[in-house]
């Protein structure tokens, strides 16, 4: 059964991730934070299919669904600081 | 006609398509469902096309978007996107904004 811990490195192998968090242990659905340099100037599809293009065939054979959420690093940087005040 | 050229008359005949598994009424899948309730949040007519109702559908959307998920909205021909994104424009007001020049 697929693990998110096994998500998460399918996900680190094809994208070069500042964070990742990926949710979810029914080994079918998952939940997934991604931040990376790579998202930078591209639309939140672009972002979102370049998470889709790491994990390549396991999305369709293995992984029934990915809710995701994609931040650039600076969107992420930001993000934090506001939680911070 | 080739399926691609199916898809591509779907999605430029009508101003809003939502791909989906189920129906509007039955939607098979909480994304699915999500996509619907956000559209009806907005108050749009949309044309609903079940992809559990043909396979060649639900294969080919996937390759006409470089999107492997179901659901997938299209505005004016434009690929929007799945429930996440539907979601995140729904919340800032964006999806709204384009709804309301397709219609």
């Amino acid at each position: 059964m697929l693990s998110a811990q096994q998500v998460e490195e399918y996900i680190r192998q094809g994208l070069l991730c500042d964070y990742i968090k990926v949710h979810g242990d029914d080994g079918a659905h998952f939940e997934v934070l991604v931040v990376s340099p790579a998202f930078v100037g591209k639309s939140m599809v672009q972002q979102h299919q370049l998470v889709y293009a790491a994990l390549g065939d396991k999305m369709r054979a293995e992984i029934h669904a990915l809710s995701m959420k994609t931040l650039t690093t600076e969107a992420w940087a930001s993000l934090r600081q506001d939680s911070l005040k | 006609m080739d399926i691609q050229a199916v898809i591509k008359n779907q999605v430029t005949n009508n101003p809003v398509v939502l791909y989906m598994k189920g129906t509007p009424k039955f939607p098979q899948c909480g994304f699915s469902n999500l996509a619907t309730q956000i559209l009806d949040a907005c108050e749009v007519q949309y044309v609903a096309i079940d992809v559990l109702a043909d396979q060649s559908i639900r294969d080919g959307i996937k390759v006409y978007s470089n999107w492997p998920t179901i659901p997938q909205l299209y505005i004016n021909g434009e690929f929007i996107g799945g429930s996440d994104i539907m979601r995140a424009m729904y919340e800032s007001g964006e999806l709204q904004t384009l709804l309301n020049v397709a219609n």
